[in-house]
């Protein structure tokens, strides 16, 4: 194969509406059996991409091949063997929480013998086994998530595409869902997934692009972009009232000063280091020293922060 | 695997009846109003019009309501619900990302369309034949009949469903729909209008429905009844296909 067995493979790949372009010519491979991450802002494109991998939005350019076919010509045979988790839930309100799952087995051609048994795995496998009987629409935003999480391993895929699988949940509906997304690319299924979360990211993820107005800015596993992207620790002040002027009080000391609305952070090698220094020459409310995250990657890239 | 185009619509059906499995009586309250209007009308105004075409005035609009019951029922769901589950229930949406394709929506819905249509149409028969309307053996086929007359309404509404935007639109799906039911030689001979005028009610689908039904349930039957049925079905094949494109367009953005 071209593309050296890569279950994803892109060259040049674009998505334009209209006069926007929403991806803007982007390379990546997807190897099989690992976490694959896109990372971005509002807008960066990401769910564009995703769609476009599950044969539900055309190519406008470029070279796609998804599980080595093109979705262009083999949607539906390409489409048979992913699971998704779109970014909106789209559950079918009309029927019940088990119904969901048997009747899009069945949109996979799965008999519904088969179903039965799957039905009650998945339930359990998300915890939802108790809400079996119950319509749909009442279930919580977290248990609703679950249940597309669920639904989309129903025909058993080789490749999962979930596009920011936790947002909204709670922080132990994450865990819970980290945990069965762990579980299952223990099983070996590949997993690409979008997220605003460095925690998730670097969770989870075994390699990850960082997508910015419809590009990669860069791409690595998550140690590697903090390791080349970032400094070792990171100095967070916090004031009381307004920032007092930063400039050239950490000259030749630190790599890079970042003003942010609520703080500043002082990217540097040995924080504790510059603590004494901060807390004589600005009076900081709070002064933290922390290892970097991908939070930090992520600033440096788009000068925005994931969360905002 | 199979990827032909179309192949997998009965799932759309299958889906379509888990739903209605709990709502049958949604379904059946569409059962009455072609009967309010056989009593009212042909057997009430019937009494002072005395007999059409040689047979009472309720064994000539029986067939014409039979034919507007299977349209009205494969129109109701081709629009409101189809329109529903397109704009803001998402169904396709999640449908799509199998392996079923804007053809098999379709071709889905139009089946269940259709199939809602038939059983407003069975519903009625059984009251009409029992009640002396229907007056050759030929009614038996004015069941298969509605079958094609609900394909040709499913097809067009569904097509329709596509350019709705808001629920007001479902008035203009109205001033088409009700002007079709009074004035396709439902409740009279095309021979009351001008001959121009004539021209134009052949064209009504509905119309060619109730030709093709009549012709069933009085005995009537002849080969011009073939073109009836090519002309519903025509309509109903051209309908499936914009609609097919219609949804990939707004769906497989
Ligand atoms: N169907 C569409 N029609 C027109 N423009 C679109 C469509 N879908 C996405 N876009 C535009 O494409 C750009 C990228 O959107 P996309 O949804 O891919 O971003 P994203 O990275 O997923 O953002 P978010 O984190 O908010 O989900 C945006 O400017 C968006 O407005
Ligand atoms: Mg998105």
């Amino acid at each position: 194969m071209p593309d050296g067995g890569a279950l994803i493979h892109a060259r040049g790949l674009t998505k334009r509406f209209g006069p926007l372009c929403a991806v803007d010519a982007i390379d990546f491979d997807v190897r099989k059996g690992e976490a694959f991450g896109f990372l971005g802002p509002n807008g960066a494109g990401k769910s564009s991409t995703m769609r476009m991998i599950g044969c539900v939005s055309p190519v406008t350019d470029g070279t796609l091949r998804v599980l080595g076919l093109d979705p262009l010509t083999d949607g539906p045979a390409i489409r048979g063997r992913l699971g998704v988790v779109p970014q909106m839930d789209t559950l079918d309100n009309e029927l019940t929480v088990r119904e969901n799952l048997v009747i899009y087995g069945r949109y996979f051609g799965l008999s519904r013998r088969e179903l039965r048994a799957r039905a009650d795995d998945l339930l359990e496998f998300v915890q939802l086994e108790e809400r079996a009987n119950d319509p749909v629409e009442p279930l919580s935003g977290g248990m609703k998530r679950r249940l597309t999480i669920a639904r989309s391993l129903v025909n058993d895929p080789e490749l999962l595409l979930l596009d920011e699988p936790t947002t909204g949940l709670d922080p132990q509906a994450r865990h819970v869902v980290w945990d069965r997304l762990f579980r299952l690319k223990q099983r070996g299924v590949t997993l690409v997934l979008t997220t605003h979360y460095m925690d998730e990211a670097e969770q989870l993820c075994d390699r990850l692009v960082i997508m910015h107005q419809g590009r990669i800015a860069e791409e690595g596993s998550p140690a590697e972009l903090i390791q080349r992207l970032s400094t070792r620790e990171v100095v967070e002040l916090r004031f009381a009232g307004d920032t007092p002027p930063v400039e050239g009080v950490f000259d030749g000391r630190v790599a890079r000063v970042e003003e942010l609305p609520d703080r500043v952070l002082l990217y540097t090698d040995d924080g504790d280091a510059l603590v004494p220094l901060a807390h004589e020459r600005l009076g900081p409310q709070s002064v933290l020293v922390r290892r970097s995250t991908l939070e930090d990657v992520f600033l440096r890239l788009t000068g925005r922060t994931l969360v905002d | 695997m199979t990827t032909l185009a179309g192949t997998r619509g009965h799932l759309l059906f299958e889906r379509n009846l888990m739903v209605y499995r709990r709502a049958w009586l949604i379904i059946f309250s569409g059962l009455f109003e072609p009967l309010f209007y056989l009593f009212s009308l042909g057997f009430g105004l019937g009494h002072f019009v005395g007999r059409v075409h040689g047979v009472t005035y309720a064994s000539y609009i029986a067939p014409a309501l039979l034919a507007s019951s299977a349209m009205n029922g494969a129109i109701y769901d081709a629009t409101t619900n189809v329109f529903w589950k397109l704009r803001y229930a998402k169904v396709y949406d999640a449908v799509l990302a199998t392996p079923l394709g804007p053809a098999d929506v379709a071709l889905g819905e139009t089946s269940w369309a259709q199939f809602r249509g038939l059983l407003y149409a069975a519903g009625f028969i059984v009251t009409a034949a029992s009640l002396g309307l229907v007056h050759s053996w030929w009614g038996a086929l004015a069941l298969p009949a509605a079958v094609v007359v609900g394909f040709g309404f499913a097809g067009m509404g569904i097509a329709a469903s596509t350019f709705i935007r808001t629920w007001q639109d479902f008035d203009l799906v109205q001033l088409v729909q009700l002007p079709m039911f009074l004035f396709s030689a439902t409740f009279y001979p095309l021979s009351v209008y001008p001959t121009a005028l004539q021209w134009v009610v052949r064209f009504s689908p509905l119309y060619e429905a109730i030709v093709l039904v009549r012709s069933f349930t009085l005995g009537t039957v002849g080969w011009t009844n073939l073109v009836d049925a090519g002309y519903l079905v025509v309509l109903g094949a051209l309908g499936i296909r914009l609609a097919r494109r219609r949804m990939a367009g707004l769906l497989l953005t």
